[in-house]
């Protein structure tokens, strides 16, 4: 299960992914928040799916009635100093 | 801040007919991608297309794609194109911010068209992480788009469409392919590509997954078992597959990102490749003035989502009062090709998901 990959950004296994989820993280949301599975430049596209495959085993919790994680602007990674420039012509 | 009438997000099949149905209704439209060439997945698609003459069958994907730029080219007073742009975000209040030459802008347009596609899906075995093991859209990219072979011998994982005509086209390219597996009992795919196929020798293995990957520094085999009928693996079916490529082709889920953002009701679909958005029959989303239409408002083939992009980008356009002359020709003209894309015993799973998108 150590040699499974599931968040390829940040580097999670299948171990790691299930021992959270005993661990009562049982939402992509709060695995989210404790692992960074999804907040790589993938931002989830990846590995959001096979998150909620597992805790639908582990839980019972079908994928249909789980929350997904919230999505938030910026799509992908973007320098600092694009944003900041980008303010001069604010309106 | 860039005010404009209709903005496309991306420059896909539905994308550009979006753009097209738009523009040729009066409105402007600004049509963004994040590539530098626009056509979206049909730049790499070498084959010729199913469907009817109006949705170019018997044209191959590459032509397509020029066909609806030369369209694309007939109303340019109306249309401008930013290419190698990155959409970042897509606001509550209807404001798009994008990155194109490391700049950030950002754009107040009065009627949306998102037209993202779709992404891949992934499989959980062991050593997935090992070079060689590609989504059989990068294949199709290295292949097509810049005539670089992939490998040697490819292990092709998931017998729908994709999987098939990228199979075939690898074996165009001189490439052996090892097997086809698929997890499900039966194969997802056109019968006359599966057929093809089966004829050049390589065999379809249905009820099959992949074990595990093995390997040093990159992938040398695979592992595959056979699944009983509950899909679970049954113990002594492997067989290990000399491989240098497995080419993973197991379906594709919406982008939805954007419209998740801007807080369009989102419901789990899984005939239409999971988070899937709501929608009425004009295509248009529960926030007023946002529009779908592609693999982003459920996947499907690239005929049925230049449809799509028609009719949304034709009511994007009357939605802010430009009404095409023939709206009402047209209209209904798009809604029956749809209907025809997708009857029979093939559209069946689609008809059942669409059902349940409907209703905002």
């Amino acid at each position: 299960m150590e040699n499974i990959i599931i968040c390829r950004c940040s580097d999670l296994s299948l171990k790691d992914i299930r021992d959270l989820i005993e661990d009562g993280y049982t939402t992509v949301e709060e695995i989210k928040r404790i692992s960074r599975a999804g907040m790589g430049s993938c931002q989830g596209r990846t590995c959001s799916q096979l998150i909620m495959r597992e805790i639908a085993k582990i839980t019972g919790k079908n994928i249909s009635e789980q929350k997904d994680s919230v999505t938030r602007p910026p799509t992908i990674g973007i320098k600092l100093k694009t944003i900041a420039d980008g303010s001069e012509d604010n309106d | 801040m860039k005010h404009v009438d209709i903005a496309v997000i991306g420059g896909g099949p539905a994308g550009l007919c979006a753009a097209i149905s738009g523009a040729s209704s009066g409105a402007k439209v600004l049509l963004m991608d994040r590539s530098e060439k626009l056509g979206g997945q049909l730049i790499k698609q070498t084959h010729m297309f199913f469907g009817s003459e109006k949705q170019y069958a018997s044209v191959r994907g590459f032509d397509i794609a020029d066909i609806l730029l030369d369209k694309l080219n007939e109303y340019k007073d109306n249309i401008e194109i930013m290419n190698n742009t990155n959409v970042l975000g897509l606001y509550e209040d209807g404001v798009i911010t994008i990155e194109r030459n490391e700049k950030y802008e950002k754009i107040k347009p009065k009627s949306i068209v998102v037209a993202t596609g779709a992404s891949e899906k992934v499989l959980a075995f062991p050593n997935n992480d090992l070079p060689g093991i590609y989504g059989a859209g990068a294949v199709q990219t290295l292949m097509n788009v810049y005539g670089v072979k992939p490998g040697k011998r490819v292990l092709m994982v998931g017998a729908g469409n994709i999987g098939l005509i990228v199979s075939y086209q690898l074996m165009q390219a001189g490439v052996e392919i090892a097997a086809i597996i698929d997890a499900s009992p039966t194969i997802g795919g056109y019968l006359v590509h599966a057929s093809k196929i089966r004829r050049m020798g390589v065999p379809i293995l249905t009820s099959h997954t992949v074990k595990e990957a093995i390997g040093r520094d990159c992938l040398e085999s695979a592992v595959i078992w056979k699944l009983d009928e509950n899909w679970n693996p049954i113990d002594g079916t492997e067989q290990e597959i000399e491989t240098d490529v497995m080419c993973i082709s197991v379906g594709l889920s919406p982008l939805s990102e954007l419209l998740q953002q801007a807080e369009c009701k989102m419901k789990y679909i899984p005939e239409l490749g999971g988070q899937t958005v709501l929608r009425n029959e004009n295509y248009e989303t529960s926030v007023e003035g946002i529009y779908v239409a592609g693999d982003v408002s459920g996947v499907e083939e690239a005929s049925s989502a230049m449809v799509e992009g028609y009719l949304a980008g034709l009511c994007a356009a009357q939605k802010i009062g430009f009404k095409h002359k023939n709206y009402n020709e047209l209209k209904e003209d798009y809604i029956k090709q749809l209907e025809s894309l997708r009857s029979g015993p093939i559209g069946h799973h689609i008809r059942s998901g669409i059902e349940k998108v409907m209703g905002v």
